[in-house]
């Protein structure tokens, strides 16, 4: 209690409390709002799930700050047709087994940029004889352009940008681009209005059925935007925070909880104990840390549990145990350890219950203050590309923007929100570490 | 490989001169036999380290044996590949096709010396590697077609000692300059900036060499993206240190960001320590200049921590960065390891690290008589028994 009066007087222990507090707000909400195994299925799953994401769009929010409007996703069903509009959709009989089946998709556009792509995604139903599609397209100044007309299977998807035919129809403008300019000219600005995408299918059976999707991707998408698997990357914002969280914590805890048992027990029983804990120390700072965690990531596994338990067991015999060491031979000759030898107190409860309490003060800043370096080294190991294979983490998405060239495309968003959020939790931990270590070692106060 | 951590100077106290006020034992030993005796400990204790330490790094870099498998999986893979592929051993009946592939394989293993079991090779190569004879890369090639590890190590080395000696350097003296200047301007407005700036340095070089980049190569397109001179390297000398000095400019930026604040703050604060103490008040009672009361009175008891961190600093350099290197294309060792590690090149892995090894270890000795010099509370042989 006496603590926190103290940590309030520090603006800056006050921040890192309000950013740590907000982080682990985040980290409880993204793992109840997006289960363990829902994550991974969405962040393995391929086209299949996140057919209908653009690919590398930037976030939403770029418009708030841009005078020029990108467009966001459209998705049209023509399961979702009424008669009211706005998507239509009204079958004709021909005769007693062909019937013409028009689907109407009406869109305002109101962007100053192209769309990315346009997909038709047709399902149909039917026994023998395959329906028979012809897309036509209607911009806003009345302009009525044939987009094709094909046979489609039970599920086929139609790609307009990639469609040879229009593509030679508009010579050098990209089709996606051509259709929404009246004037098809290079580089020009969007035609605005109401579209009109019209999908007239002819059928040859007397149940059989056409439904047709249409996907207008955007330029952006969701809070996040997306990446070149079209995955929506506010999935791995999310779960990076509770792991890099994790991964923080628990090996700042076992680190600095394990240092300080090794320590005392070797100030403690002295002798050839503490000798050969020293040595190890010694051991220790010649192995190289990093080159160790990558052989094993290379060799053995990439499972973050794996890099975890490496990481503690490389980090224990630090230069801190040396720290810890020569604060417990203090302690070890107060008066009040030999009064509790002299009624009794055995080796063990010596250690734990005397002196070991003793240190806390001096443990907790340097706990919160080591949580940093252990978020970084997640974000680290990813980068090298040795990141856990199956979670979505804070550093994955930094190599995956590495690997893409997203620096050189120009994607920074890719990049920079990860290391923002990184940037956040190092920030906090450091600053609450700092303060704590005010209050905790009088000497520093008011340095 | 200091990807992830901010020297602190409290972190690398020495171990030796701790117990610096031990009574003198009663029948002193001549000194020139303590010295001696005292040398004689820490030598064979630090050469015990530095063994343990690099055997450790063999079997971990070979995963107690099983990169051997590894590798007699690709053999056999190549040399039965390499039969498919050739004419007059297609020809050859199956038995003895396979004969002479068995006594291809075996070969093979022979020159790499896997005949042997992997605990008597594994000390051939801690010997190899004790006595600096670094052999031939298993799989590596330095630029001009060695396979010494010898000449791939010193291919790369002078282009990580270019960039990490001077960026350590620079940010080593700048911290040590500039924390002395604020503890004496102590809760001016600059003094609280370096403070509230100090949590900078808990993120990692390569952090902000990601936003260097974006900076400076992406968006303002001023400096390049990465690499160590322009390609194709410029034919004069002069041309080709401006462009190797345009290169360095972003890594040794986002270096010196990510340590400057954490390690000034750290020095300022240590500094202001030992400025409060009853010796210094003393000294300005006396009316004695600030400049001496700095010089005599700050700087030298701090002068041993002073050179324990100049010391790691310049050793830790030799090694590299490994993600900063990556990050910035930076053809230097760190890259060398890595890229070794990834091809399972134990003879360039264990190269490295005992070669730092050795490093830690020489300093670490001198270290001890360095003190000896600067301070003269420590007397060399007195603190090495244990109190």
């Amino acid at each position: 209690m006496k603590t926190l009066r103290d940590l309030s007087r520090y603006p800056s222990a006050i921040a890192g409390l309000v950013i740590v507090a907000a982080l682990v707000a985040l980290a409880i909400y993204t793992v109840i709002a997006i289960p363990y195994d829902e994550a991974i299925r969405l962040w393995r799953g391929g086209e299949n799930i996140w057919a209908e994401n653009p690919k590398n769009a930037q976030p939403v929010w770029v418009n708030w700050f841009s005078a020029v409007k990108r467009p966001e996703t459209m998705v049209f069903n023509s399961l979702d047709a009424t008669e009211s509009g706005p998507i239509t959709k009204k079958r004709e009989a021909i005769s007693a087994k062909t019937t013409d089946i028009i689907i109407s998709f009406p869109f305002d556009y109101a962007y100053d940029t192209f769309p990315q792509d346009l997909t038709i995604f047709f399902t149909s139903t039917f026994e023998k004889k395959q329906p028979y599609v012809n897309v036509t397209w209607i911009t806003p100044d009345g302009q009525e352009i044939g987009l094709g007309e094909f046979s489609i299977d039970r599920t086929y998807s139609f790609r307009i940008p990639q469609e040879n035919k229009l593509k030679r129809k508009f010579k050098d403008v990209p089709v996606e681009q051509a259709l929404f300019t009246n004037a098809p000219v290079k580089d020009t600005h969007p035609l605005q209005g109401r579209y009109e995408l019209r999908v007239q299918a002819l059928v040859f059976e007397e149940n059989a059925d056409v439904d047709a999707k249409f996907v207008l991707y955007g330029q952006v998408h969701g809070l996040a935007g997306t990446d070149h698997r079209r995955r929506d990357l506010s999935i791995s914002l999310l779960w990076g925070t509770p792991i890099a969280l994790a991964f923080g914590l628990l090996a700042a805890l076992g680190t600095t909880v394990l240092t300080m048992i090794i320590a005392a027990v070797g100030v403690w029983y002295g002798g050839w104990i503490d000798e050969l804990i020293q040595r190890f120390t010694e051991i220790n700072m010649v192995l190289p840390f990093l080159p160790i965690l990558i052989m094993v990531g290379t060799l053995y596994n990439r499972s973050i549990w794996l890099m975890l338990g490496v990481s503690i067991l490389l980090s224990i015999f630090s230069g801190s145990i040396k720290g810890y060491r020569s604060i417990f031979l203090q302690i070890k000759e107060s008066p009040y350890i030999e009064a509790a030898r002299a009624y009794g107190a055995g080796n063990l409860r010596v250690v734990f219950v005397y002196l070991i309490p003793r240190i806390i003060p001096v443990l907790i800043p340097a706990l919160v203050s080591i949580i940093p370096s252990f978020v970084f080294l997640e974000a680290s190991l990813a980068v090298l590309g040795l990141g856990d294979p199956v979670l979505p983490t804070w550093g994955k998405m930094i190599n995956d923007a590495n690997d893409n060239g997203a620096l050189f495309q120009g994607l920074y968003y890719w990049v920079i929100e990860p290391s923002a959020l990184l940037m956040l939790t190092g920030l906090a931990f450091a600053m609450l570490g700092f303060s704590l270590d005010r209050i905790f070692n009088p000497r520093l106060r008011g340095l | 490989m200091t990807d992830t951590s901010a020297p602190l100077p409290s972190d690398s106290m020495p171990s030796a001169p701790a117990s610096a006020g031990s009574a003198p034992a009663a029948k002193a030993p001549s000194a020139l036999a303590r010295l001696a005796r005292y040398t004689l400990t820490k030598m064979i204790t630090l050469m015990l380290t530095v063994i343990i330490g690099v055997y450790l790094t063999i079997l971990i870099a070979n995963m107690g044996g099983f990169v051997d498998r590894i590798f007699e999986g690709q053999i056999r893979e190549k040399i039965t590949l390499a039969a498919a592929a050739s004419r007059k051993m297609q020809e050859m009946p199956v038995a003895e096709r396979n004969k002479l592939i068995e006594v291809q394989i075996q070969q093979e293993r022979q020159r790499l010396g896997m005949d042997r079991p992997f605990v008597v090779r594994s000390l051939t190569f801690l010997t190899d590697a004790l006595t600096l004879n670094l052999g031939r890369a298993q799989h590596m090639s330095s630029d001009s077609g060695s396979k010494q590890v010898r000449s791939i190590i010193l291919e790369r080395l002078p282009s990580t000692l270019v960039l990490f000696a001077t960026a350590n350097l620079l940010d080593f003296f700048a911290a040590v300059f500039f924390a002395l200047m604020l503890s004496r301007k102590y809760g001016s407005l600059i003094d609280k900036a370096i403070v509230a700036l100090s949590p900078m340095s808990s993120a990692p070089g390569w952090f902000y060499g990601i936003f260097l980049i974006l900076i400076f190569a992406s968006q303002l397109k001023i400096l390049p993206f990465g690499g160590m001179v322009d390609a194709p390297p410029p034919e004069d000398t002069l041309e080709y240190a401006l462009s190797l000095l345009r290169h360095m400019i972003l890594p040794t930026l986002a270096l010196t960001t990510s340590t400057i604040f954490g390690s000034i703050y750290a020095w300022r604060t240590f500094f202001l320590i030992y400025s409060s103490e009853d010796y210094v008040e003393m000294a300005k009672a006396k009316g004695l200049s600030p400049r001496d009361i700095e010089q005599r009175y700050i700087l030298r008891p701090t002068l041993p921590n002073i050179i324990t961190n100049f010391a790691l600093t310049l050793i830790s350099a030799w090694q590299g960065a490994i993600i900063l290197e990556t990050v910035f294309n930076w053809p230097g060792l760190g890259r060398l390891f890595f890229q070794a590690i990834g091809l399972y090149d134990t003879p360039v892995i264990v190269g490295i690290t005992v070669i730092f090894a050795y490093l830690l270890a020489i300093t670490v000795f001198l270290l001890d008589f360095v003190y000896a010099l600067v301070d003269p509370r420590v007397k060399i042989g007195e603190g090495s028994r244990p109190a």
